[in-house]
């Protein structure tokens, strides 16, 4: 077992294909019972039971949709620009996955002699040490704005009124919201000090939490939360496919495998700024007896994803959608001074109290 | 401040989340079947008297009802001269199940029933005669 590729050990590509295999098969998986959950769970919050007939409870309800979309005649309106149309969809959806690259779903593991961290994007050398991509956070957010070419490219290319509308206002949305988000996780970098998310993670160890370092970092989370939501276009932020105004936004024109990648690629993002969330603000897999039992890791890390998915649902089941001036006003007269105030104050509490975990040394 | 923004979206939280588990007013319906009420206005009926229908051909159905949807024709019986319907068709994509028929009706010959899943694939096949309307023994 001491060939080595590229001066790395073989069994470091095996564990890497078999990680993409196991996240990519999760998130997969996720994304169509997503689906599924969204269904039940709003279906339940209006006293109503959901899919109840394909499978027992509508459990193959995903299934069936996945395979009637797929055999759904594929539509390319004659005045569209074909290239762009037929790119977009892909363009949305591959962002929405491999930003997965760098999220730590689990601590590291030992199997025989090699010690394996549980992120895509990471390996630990001779030595133990946990190396991956030390700028992790940027590598998201860059992933997530270029995400919204994807829905702005549908929108122009289906050469439609109500796609071109829906384009637009994804693209002002994210450009207002990103900001807003971004400025939040400042206030992470702040304590911090690193933008590598395997630091961000360690730091938070023994229930150190960011979201609870203090009140300013408690009203980040939940800002960096809401301007999540409004990046991804969910409700109540769903104006890009508001269907009472623009019949189905920037993919009114797409049918088919194509509008199923759209479907797919929101439910993707969703999923990937719950991970983020956790990930940044809400300990990573950290959780009891992570230390003794490393393996345990990743199940924190999917119970406190799914905790977050289902937070987007119940909201998405609450709230109705904003007016287009009231989402604007909210993200640059509301999120925006805030988070200035939050990165003053975070700033301040740390020279003052200091960056360390001091609710947990309080409890200890 | 935090009275104003926040507290009603904490509230309409708190709302959906006690809905989550409230039992579903859903009926499964082909499965599960709904209670029909005794006074339910469904399909009609025509009640039996020995071997043909209680209708004594009185046309009040007809002239009452609103969708003029009831058509009638009267004959004698040659041995008892009693008045009976030779005809007696509702046409259903008429009808608009106010049940006046019923109220006008002398003699108890028309009533309605619970069934409510009256469709069918040809318009021939809403036109209910006599036949198909009188009760089965």
């Amino acid at each position: 077992m001491e060939y080595e590729i590229l001066g790395l050990p073989v069994w470091y590509y095996l564990a890497m294909v078999a990680k993409v295999l196991v996240v990519f098969v999760w998130v997969l998986l996720t994304v169509a019972y997503a689906t599924y959950a969204e269904r039940k769970i709003i279906g339940h919050m209006q006293v109503r039971l959901g899919p109840m007939r394909t499978g027992w409870h509508g459990l193959l309800q995903p299934i069936a949709d996945g395979l009637k979309l797929f055999f759904k005649e594929e539509i390319i309106p004659a005045q569209a620009s074909t290239f762009a149309f037929l790119v977009a969809p892909l363009i949305a959806l591959v962002p929405a996955f491999i930003s997965f690259a760098v999220i730590p779903f689990g601590s590291t593991i030992t199997i025989g002699d090699c010690k394996i961290p549980l992120q895509i994007a990471a390996y630990a050398d001779k030595a133990g040490t946990v190396i991956d991509v030390n700028v992790g956070v940027l590598y998201i957010l860059a992933l997530s704005s270029l995400g919204v070419y994807g829905i702005v490219l549908a929108g122009w290319s289906s050469n439609s009124k109500y796609s071109l509308l829906g384009g637009l206002r994804a693209s002002a949305q994210m450009i207002s919201y990103e900001l807003a988000a971004g400025l939040a996780l400042i206030t992470v970098f702040m304590v911090s000090g690193s933008l590598s998310l395997q630091r961000i993670v360690a730091d938070q160890a023994g229930f150190g939490w960011y979201a609870w370092r203090n009140p300013f970092l408690f009203v980040a989370f939940i800002i960096f939360f809401i301007c999540s939501l409004a990046e991804i276009n969910r409700t109540p932020f769903d104006l890009p496919e508001a269907e009472t105004e623009l019949v189905s936004g920037f993919c009114t024109e797409y049918s088919s495998m194509k509008y199923a990648m759209f479907f797919m690629a929101e439910y993707a993002n969703m999923i990937t700024v719950c991970a983020m969330t956790v990930t940044l603000f809400l300990g990573g897999w950290h959780g009891p007896f992570t230390d003794a039992l490393p393996i345990l890791s990743p199940f924190y890390f999917i119970a406190k994803v799914y905790t977050l998915i289902f937070t987007c649902m119940w909201i998405r089941a609450t709230y109705p959608r904003y007016r287009y001036d009231q989402l604007m006003g909210l993200g640059w007269k509301f999120f925006l001074p805030i988070t200035l105030v939050l990165i003053v104050g975070n700033g301040l509490w740390i020279s003052v109290v200091g960056a360390g975990n001091w609710l947990g040394t309080l409890f200890a | 401040m935090f009275n104003n923004v926040a507290s009603p979206l904490i509230n309409g939280l708190k709302i959906t989340f006690a809905h989550l588990f409230k039992k579903p007013v859903t009926l499964q319906y082909p499965t599960e079947r709904p209670v029909i009420g005794p006074r339910f206005r469904g399909l009609h009926a025509l009640n039996r008297f020995h071997d043909r229908s209680k209708c004594v051909a009185c046309y009040l159905c007809p002239t009452v009802c609103p969708a003029k949807c009831i058509t009638v024709e009267a004959a004698e019986d040659p041995i008892t001269h009693d008045k009976y319907a030779t005809r007696y068709d509702i046409d259903l994509l008429r009808c608009i199940f106010c049940g006046y028929c019923v109220e006008a009706c002398p003699v108890d010959a028309v009533k309605m029933t619970g069934n409510f899943e009256l469709a069918n694939y040809k318009r021939e096949d809403f036109n209910y005669t006599q036949e198909k309307l009188t009760d089965k023994q």
